[in-house]
C-alpha cells in the first residue's frame, strides 16, 4: 500500500502528510521518483526532511532542517484554506461509497460503541486539498455503504455534490487499499474498482466492500513493489517495522 | 514561583484550563500539580487531549473536554477518555468537539477579542450536527455561507517554553502550535520554562519571543517539565512511554497505580525525575545549533 500510494505523488507537489502509512509513502516517493516533494505537516513543519521515521505528526525530527516552521493558525489559514496544498492523505475507520470518511464514532454519537479520535485536521483537508488520496485496508466493516458519521466529506454528502456544497478541492480521487485501487467516478462520484494487485480478483475486492462495487470495463494491473521500493521501506524508512507491521 | 504556588493561585475549581502544545512542549508538570491539588469540575480544552488530559480525566479533575483529536499520537487510544464517553457507562464526561482548524479559529477569535471566527469548512460533515456551536454566517460582501466557531477564552492557559526572563517574556522554537493565540485569549497565563535567562538574552533575539511578559501571571522554572512530551533542543519525546500508556490506560487499576506512584507520591517535578534515573541520559537532545543573525541597523 505504501509503495502504491507513493507512486501517486508527482515530483514537486505540495503534500499534507499524515502519520503512519502516508508518511512512509511520502518519504518513499522523496527517496525515489519525487525528490522535490514538499512535505507539510499539520504541526507546522513546512518542507520537512525527517532524518528518522516520525512516530508522531509532531516529531522533533520534522523541525530539524525544514524550510519553515509556522504556527497552526498559519498552517490552516495560509497554507490549507489559501489553496496551497495539492495532495492530502486521509485514512479512517470507515470509508463509504462516496469516499466519505468516519474517524469519529462507531454507533450513535451520544453513546458510541467505539469512540474514535475525531477529525484532527482531516475535515478541512478533505474540503481544501486540491485532491485527496484515501488509504485503508479492505473489510466490509471498514467499507460500509454509509458511514456512521461523516467526519471528512467525500464526493457526495447527503445526496449533494462537492461543488454544490461549496468545497474548493476535488475530494478523494482514489482509495488505495490492500487489494486494489478504487477511483471516484467523474459522473456519479461513486468509488469504483479501477485496478487490482497481482493475484487478486475483482470478487476478492468485492468481499471487502459493503456495497455492490461498480467495475471499470478495463481493470488496471498494479505492479508489485520493486526491489528498490521494498529495500527502502524495510531497511531505510521503517527498519523497526513501526508502520509496516500490518 | 514554584509550580505549587502558580497552580494554587491561578487554577481554580470550575475553571476552563488550557495546557497547550502540539506534541511539543506539553506541560505535564502543570497537569500533575493540578491533579495533586485535586482541582475539580474543570473544563479542559486542547486540540489534542494527549496523555496529560487522559490522566486528568482519570484523576477526576474534568467535568468537560473541548477538543479536536483525542488519541494517543502514533499509538492508538486514550482509554480513560474512551471509558468516560463510550457505551452505557458513557456520559460521565461532557464533550464539545471541533476539528483542528475549528479549535485554532476559536483561539484566534478569543485572542482578538472577537465573538467568533469565520472559516470555509464543515460543509458535508456531521460535525455541526454533533456540535450545534458550529454555525454559519452569510458573508456581508459576497453572500457566501461561511462556517463560524465561537471564541474560546480560557480562565487559564499554561504554556511550556524553552526559556523566559523573570518577567515572563518567553521564547520558544520548534513547533509552536497554537500557544500564542491560546495565551492571548486567556484571562491568566502561566509560563513554564526549562531555563530562566536574563532580559538581555531575550532582547538579543526578539523575533523568537512568542509570549510577552505583559500577559503573563506566573513564571515557573521547571526543567523536564514537558516529559513525556519534549522540548526541542533540550530533550526528545519519550515515545516508549507513549507506547506504554496503551497498556497502563487500558486497565483502570494500572492507571490509578500510575497516578499514585508518579503524581501523588512525588512532591514535584524534581521528585518525578528522581524516580526515573536514566531518563535524562536517554532523552537528552543532540546539538543542532542555529547561527544567530545580525539585528544591527
Amino acid at each position: 500500500m505504501a509503495a502504491v500510494a507513493a507512486r501517486e505523488l508527482v515530483d514537486g507537489e505540495v503534500v499534507f502528510v499524515g502519520i503512519g502509512l502516508p508518511n512512509l509513502a511520502c518519504n518513499l516517493a522523496r527517496a525515489t521518483h519525487a525528490p522535490n516533494l514538499v512535505l507539510i505537516y499539520e504541526s507546522g513543519a513546512v518542507g520537512a526532511v525527517p532524518e528518522r521515521l516520525p512516530v508522531s505528526i509532531g516529531d522533533p525530527a520534522l523541525v530539524t532542517g525544514s524550510l519553515m516552521v509556522c504556527g497552526m493558525a498559519d498552517v490552516f489559514q495560509l497554507f490549507l484554506q489559501n489553496g496551497r496544498i495539492e495532495v492530502g492523505f486521509l485514512g479512517g475507520a470507515q470509508v463509504d461509497r462516496y469516499g466519505n470518511i468516519n474517524t469519529t464514532v462507531i454507533g450513535p454519537y451520544e453513546r458510541p460503541a467505539v469512540r474514535l479520535p475525531g477529525s484532527g485536521g482531516a475535515a478541512e483537508i478533505a474540503v481544501h486539498a486540491r485532491r485527496t488520496l484515501i488509504v485503508a485496508k479492505l473489510s466490509p466493516r471498514a467499507f460500509p455503504e454509509r458511514v456512521d458519521f461523516v467526519t471528512s466529506p467525500g464526493q457526495r454528502c447527503g445526496g449533494r455534490g462537492r461543488r454544490e456544497l461549496g468545497m474548493p478541492g476535488a475530494g478523494p480521487v482514489k482509495v488505495i487499499t490492500d487489494k486494489g485501487v478504487l477511483e471516484a467516478d467523474a459522473a456519479t462520484g461513486e468509488m469504483v474498482l479501477a485496478a487490482l494487485y497481482p493475484g487478486v480478483t475483482a470478487d476478492d475486492v468485492q468481499k471487502g466492500v459493503g456495497w455492490p462495487l461498480t467495475r471499470r470495463p478495463r481493470l488496471g494491473a498494479i505492479a508489485p513493489p520493486s526491489v528498490t521500493e521494498l529495500r527502502l521501506l524495510r531497511d531505510v524508512l521503517d527498519p523497526k517495522g513501526l508502520f509496516l507491521k500490518s | 514561583m514554584s509550580m505549587r504556588d502558580a497552580v494554587s493561585r491561578c487554577v481554580h475549581d470550575g475553571d476552563t484550563v488550557v495546557i497547550e502544545g502540539f506534541t511539543h512542549l506539553i506541560c505535564f508538570a502543570a497537569g500533575h500539580e493540578i491533579i495533586r491539588q485535586r482541582r475539580r469540575d474543570l473544563t479542559l480544552a486542547r486540540l489534542t487531549p494527549d496523555l496529560i488530559y487522559d490522566q486528568m480525566i482519570a484523576a477526576g479533575c474534568a467535568r468537560k473536554l473541548v477538543f479536536s483529536w483525542a488519541g494517543n499520537p502514533g499509538v492508538g487510544s486514550l482509554h480513560a477518555f474512551r471509558r468516560a464517553v463510550e457505551g452505557k457507562r458513557g456520559g460521565a464526561l461532557e464533550i464539545e468537539e471541533y476539528s483542528h482548524f475549528g479549535m485554532v479559529a476559536r483561539f484566534s477569535a478569543g485572542a482578538a477579542r472577537l465573538p467568533f471566527w469565520p472559516l470555509r469548512n464543515y460543509m458535508g460533515t456531521d460535525l455541526p450536527t454533533a456540535n450545534p456551536r458550529i454555525r454559519t454566517v452569510a458573508c456581508p460582501y459576497t453572500g457566501e455561507a461561511l462556517a463560524t466557531v465561537p471564541a474560546l477564552n480560557p480562565s487559564v492557559t499554561i504554556v511550556h517554553a524553552q526559556r523566559a526572563d523573570a518577567a515572563g517574556n518567553a521564547q520558544m522554537w520548534g513547533l509552536v502550535g497554537v500557544q500564542k493565540e491560546a495565551a492571548f485569549a486567556s484571562e491568566r497565563v502561566i509560563v513554564v520554562v526549562e531555563e530562566l535567562v536574563e532580559e538581555a538574552v531575550i532582547r538579543s533575539d526578539p523575533n523568537r519571543t512568542v509570549i510577552p511578559g505583559m500577559i503573563v501571571s506566573a513564571v515557573v522554572v521547571e526543567p523536564w517539565g514537558a516529559h513525556p512530551s519534549y522540548t526541542q533542543g533540550y530533550y526528545d519525546r519519550d515515545n516508549d512511554f507513549y507506547v506504554a500508556w496503551e497498556g497502563i490506560s487500558r486497565d483502570p487499576d494500572k492507571l490509578a497505580r500510575y497516578i499514585d506512584e508518579f503524581v501523588y507520591a512525588v512532591p514535584d517535578r524534581a521528585g518525578y525525575m528522581e524516580k526515573q534515573p536514566g531518563l535524562a541520559a536517554r532523552l537528552k537532545a543532540k546539538q543542532r545549533r542555529s547561527d544567530g543573525v545580525n539585528y544591527g541597523f
